[in-house]
């Protein structure tokens, strides 16, 4: 289990993409040719050039809009079904317990892909591998915190202690429900044994207080 | 900003309202989240869109674009009508006991105050505000009624005046539900207890209107109200939508002032230095301290030269010729041919000036352009223009390369007026230069020139104090700092602060406000980087706040009249009754010299009366704020019925605002134009950056559902928008955006569909697309002539395939 993760507190991301492009720009990933499609919302698709993104939804409730955005991208799973998935053993777990993919052994099969539940790794035709968020390795082996949290100005996502960062939310998610908020939740992935990212939510999306079926990175 | 980013975390209540701050000041965030973290504070968000700011918001206020006057004025007439007010405060800190003269009187029927007179040159209306006055006691002094019952005191005035902005009106006028516009009324108005605080902050969209000066007035009257000024989590909060815009502004950037906010000298009343001082220096507060102010800005403008028996080079000054010479005028000026060149240093007004189509257009009257900018701009390209034929434009164009910020060292002042010296990080590529570089090889270029050749007034130029290099002939940007800071003219050391300063020649000081910032060449304030232990906020040890490091400006309010803090939970300054002196987390912004009660009396320093001016004769369109329409409107005043929009706004343009009931129905509209977190006023660094068009790859235009299905748009497909400004012409293209986060508004018994477009494109960069601001008028506020580009009407038709 990880002693340092990712939060994404929904409730304080403001979609300004500060955390997308502060990826590309870690890591240098060219950008991909867009068009405006009708969302703020884009690229549209995770891909080998984009790892991480923000989802923009729009909810209408009884006439109350609402907007929901969240950043999302690999999940960093401990039961990860892309590792499994993987016949060569090029994705695996690093020893700060992240997925990684070993760009030697991939064999550019795919199966890692197909298998993602949250459809975050992308697959490169040119140099025939997979790729996806590296949780910045390069940056935590220097101490430093991944890019895309570094640049996040709300605290929306907040890379901290694992311990430390269940009890902020906690407190947070009982602090909102005493505000009013009575649907606000926390995920934290049990179901799926996810231990990388963790998502503190606003849920009055959708209305049920939802875990994984709701959960906007399969609404897509 | 009267306060400062990192004091949002104090508010109790945030009003957001002609700003959408989570796209545009993101880093607002941080603070108003940690506001409603740590104290359960609530944010309002008034906004025509649901936009990211209301997509965080505890309430969203739907408001048609160009009714903020109507909002604010219905908040003033709850606060006053349910006594919500803070009345102490009120009673010791504004004007609202002041005697307003008896002859004082304002017209429903036409909209008018007294003094109304007809103004032909603009083809408006102008006020003689003598009627607008304070009464004079038997002393000459202002009169008052401390009882404030007097039919004559301002707070009776205002109650008067606002008596018709009722709930219902106003939701009937700004097309919003009236619940919800009472609910914002009254969580705001919660900020009117004692030990609580509401801040308001604001950009654009509560200025670019024709009456955009007095909804800021207007915001200015509720926190005063409220007892909102002067104390932590309290004040009226402008963002700045640019970076050192703040800067640019005290260092005045625009023609109407100079440096340090003193009014530019005019031909028709300042012949002389002392004509100028004599009518320019108030009686009492702050500003009787202007001479030695302008006497020592014209010693760091004109040096040795300038000495008192030649009015210290003061008939050198360029002096104004009373005409409007603002962006709008200077470019109808450029349409008659008046105009022989023009200098556009990093500003794109192809693209960012209303009406852009007819400015791109009158730039071909200009014989020579210049434009400094890190890419090649749509203006300096304006004949590069799609129909343009660039054989019969005879404009000869140059282009300097331009340093970006992180390529230059220099200071920055942030909304919060705090002064931050940057730090150069690489070198700028090929021969861009930073903007300092440029100006003093322009300036050094002219100065021989003139030396050389002599021409009609070389002397402005020749004897101008302009040493700014090094040893090796390159700019020294602490030789300017210095300047700015300001210096002992005999010894050469720099002064400590404006106290300093003196009217006889005998200091030097490029701004006044900034005296200070630069005091001590090994360490100077603006590059000081010491946090705070206090917790408060205040990090007086973390560069350096104009004026004197203040952080929260009048905050002697932020005690009553004793000096016990409102609320001694986040104090600013306080009187400690067993030294017998104040005492604070802030720089006072007062006499500290002054007892409790003596101090109380004047706490706004800059004004001559001292309180807060719930009244005031100062701006040109009316002492309260009253509802206007914007130029182009779909609707009749319904305040006011013979009113229209705002009678003393220049009519620059014949037939170009709508306003027959036939081009209602042609233009049924409602447009608002705005920024994207992803883009960049007109796009020209942002639409050059791949990824931040992998992220906004378009120009777009939001359309609610409803409207969308009636004219058979659908989502992501084109369209083209048009308006009185494109008359008979296409009109621009656009994709649809179709969203649930506009919705039809209820205006005065009849729908109207609000449509908003981003203005970040323009026909030049890696990212083209139609240029949004062709479609905006060229009308703009009486007192700033700040063009209306918020709301303007249009309409809209799918592009067939």
């Amino acid at each position: 289990m990880r002693s340092q993760i990712c939060l994404i507190d929904t409730s304080k991301c403001i979609g300004c993409r500060a955390c997308q492009s502060a990826c590309k720009q870690w890591n240098q990933l060219p950008a991909e040719s867009t068009t405006f499609a009708g969302t703020y919302e884009n690229p549209p698709y995770f891909s080998c050039m984009t790892w991480t993104k923000v989802v923009f939804r729009e909810h209408n409730d009884n006439g109350r809009t609402s907007w929901y955005m969240s950043k999302q991208g690999c999940m960093h799973c401990t039961d990860a079904a892309c590792i499994l998935a993987c016949p060569t053993g090029a994705i695996h777990h690093t020893d700060h317990e992240t997925v990684a993919i070993n760009e030697i052994k991939c064999i550019g099969c795919n199966y890692c892909a197909a298998a993602c539940a949250f459809r975050v790794i992308g697959f490169d035709r040119s140099a025939n591998f997979a790729k996806k968020c590296t949780f910045c390795y390069d940056r935590l082996e220097n101490g430093y915190e991944p890019a895309c949290s570094s640049a996040c100005p709300t605290g929306a996502l907040v890379f901290g202690d694992r311990g430390d960062l269940i009890n902020q939310s906690t407190q947070r998610v009982t602090r909102m429900r005493q505000q009013g908020n009575t649907q606000a939740g926390f995920f934290h992935g049990n179901a799926l044994k996810i231990q990388g990212v963790f998502y503190r939510m606003r849920i009055e999306y959708p209305a049920q207080p939802g875990f994984i079926d709701h959960f906007p990175v399969f609404v897509t | 900003m009267t306060n400062h980013w990192i004091d949002y975390q104090h508010s109790d209540v945030i009003m957001a309202i002609g700003g959408n701050t989570a796209e545009n000041h993101p880093v607002s965030m941080k603070w108003i989240e940690r506001a409603r973290e740590n104290k359960g504070a609530k944010l309002i968000c008034v906004d025509p869109r649901f936009t990211r700011t209301a997509a965080v918001s505890d309430l969203h206020v739907p408001l048609r674009p160009g009714t903020n006057t109507a909002y604010l004025g219905g908040l003033i007439r709850y606060i006053l009508e349910n006594e919500l007010y803070h009345e102490e405060y009120v009673r010791s800190y504004t004007n609202a006991p002041f005697l307003i003269q008896g002859d004082f009187s304002f017209d429903a029927l036409t909209g008018l105050f007294s003094g109304v007179e007809d103004d032909p040159l603009r083809s408006a209306k102008r006020y003689d505000r003598s009627s607008w006055q304070y009464q004079k006691d038997e002393y000459g002094h202002d009169a008052a009624d401390t009882s404030m019952q007097s039919p004559d005191c301002v707070l009776q005035l205002m109650r008067k005046h606002y008596a018709d902005y009722t709930v219902d009106k106003i939701a009937e006028i700004i097309g919003c539900d009236r619940d919800v516009l009472e609910e914002s009324y009254r969580l705001f108005a919660t900020t009117g207890q004692r030990g609580k605080a509401g801040n308001i902050l604001y950009a654009m969209g509560i200025t670019q209107f024709t009456h955009g000066a007095q909804n800021v007035r207007a915001i200015g009257i509720i926190q005063s109200l409220l007892g909102n000024m002067g104390l932590a989590g309290g004040g009226v909060n402008a963002q700045r939508g640019q970076s050192n815009v703040q800067g640019a502004t005290d260092m005045a950037i625009l023609y109407h002032i100079m440096p340090g906010y003193m009014g530019t000298p005019q031909q028709a009343h300042h012949a002389s230095l002392a004509d100028y001082l004599s009518q320019e220096t108030p009686e009492a507060g702050w500003w009787t301290n202007k001479p030695k102010y302008f006497v020592s800005l014209l010693k760091a403008f004109y040096g040795r030269h300038a000495v008192e028996d030649n009015e210290f080079g003061y008939q050198w000054l360029p002096k104004l010729d009373g005409n409007d010479h603002s962006h709008i005028a200077m470019y109808k000026s450029m349409a008659e041919g008046d105009m022989e060149g023009l200098i556009c240093w990093a500003d794109n007004p192809a693209v960012s000036g209303p009406t852009a189509s007819d400015k791109r257009r009158y730039t071909a009257n200009l014989k020579w352009l210049v434009s400094v900018d890190l890419f090649e701009t749509e203006t300096a390209s304006f004949w590069k223009e799609t129909g343009k034929n660039p054989e019969d434009i005879d404009t000869e164009v140059f282009v300097l390369p331009a340093a970006a910020s992180y390529e230059r060292a220099g200071n920055k002042a942030n909304s919060g007026r705090w002064i931050q010296w940057q730090w150069k990080v690489q070198d700028a590529p090929g021969e861009c230069q930073s903007d300092l570089w440029i100006v003093n090889e322009l300036f050094k270029r002219l100065r021989d020139l003139y030396a050389e050749e002599g021409g009609t007034v070389p002397e402005p130029i020749v004897n101008m104090a302009w040493q700014y290099d090094d040893s090796g002939g390159q700019i020294d940007i602490v030789k300017v700092c210095q300047e700015i800071n300001g210096f002992h003219v005999d010894s050469g050391s720099l002064v400590e602060n404006f106290l300093a300063l003196q009217d006889d020649g005998s200091t030097a000081c490029g701004n006044w406000l900034y005296s200070g910032y630069y005091n001590d060449l090994d360490r100077p304030p603006c590059k000081r980087r010491e946090p705070e232990t206090e917790g408060i906020g205040s990090h007086l040890q973390w560069a350096y706040a104009w004026p004197l490091n203040r952080r929260i400006v009048y905050n002697r309010c932020s005690a009553d009249p004793e000096g016990k803090p409102w609320n001694p939970d986040v104090p600013q300054v306080w009187w400690d009754d067993q030294t017998w002196e104040w005492k604070g987390h802030d720089v006072p912004d007062f006499n500290t010299g002054l007892t409790p009660i003596n101090s109380s009396r004047a706490p706004f320093i800059m004004l001559p009366e001292g309180k807060a001016r719930l009244f005031s004769a100062f701006l040109s369109d009316g002492p309260l704020p009253s509802h206007y329409e914007p130029a182009d409107s779909p609707t009749a005043n319904l305040l006011y019925p013979e009113a229209s929009f705002n009678p003393i706004s220049q009519r620059f343009y014949e037939n170009h605002v709508v306003e027959t009931d036939a081009d209602r129905e042609k233009y049924p509209h409602v447009l608002t134009t705005y920024r994207v977190v992803e883009h960049y006023q007109t796009g020209i660094m942002t639409r050059n950056m791949p990824w931040l068009n992998e992220m906004m790859p378009e120009l777009f235009v939001e359309i609610d559902e409803e409207l969308a299905a009636e004219l058979g748009i659908d989502n992501g497909c084109r369209v083209a928008i048009t308006s009185k400004r494109l008359e008979n012409q296409a009109g621009i293209e656009a994709k649809a955006c179709v969203t649930q986060r506009l919705r039809p508004m209820m205006v005065n018994g009849r729908k109207v569909h609000v449509v908003g477009m981003p203005f970040h494109w323009g026909f030049m960069g890696m990212n083209k697309g139609a240029v949004a601001n062709d479609l905006t008028p060229s009308v703009g506020d009486p007192n700033t002539t700040i063009p209306e580009f918020k709301a303007s009407l249009c309409s809209i038709r799918r592009c067939d395939e």
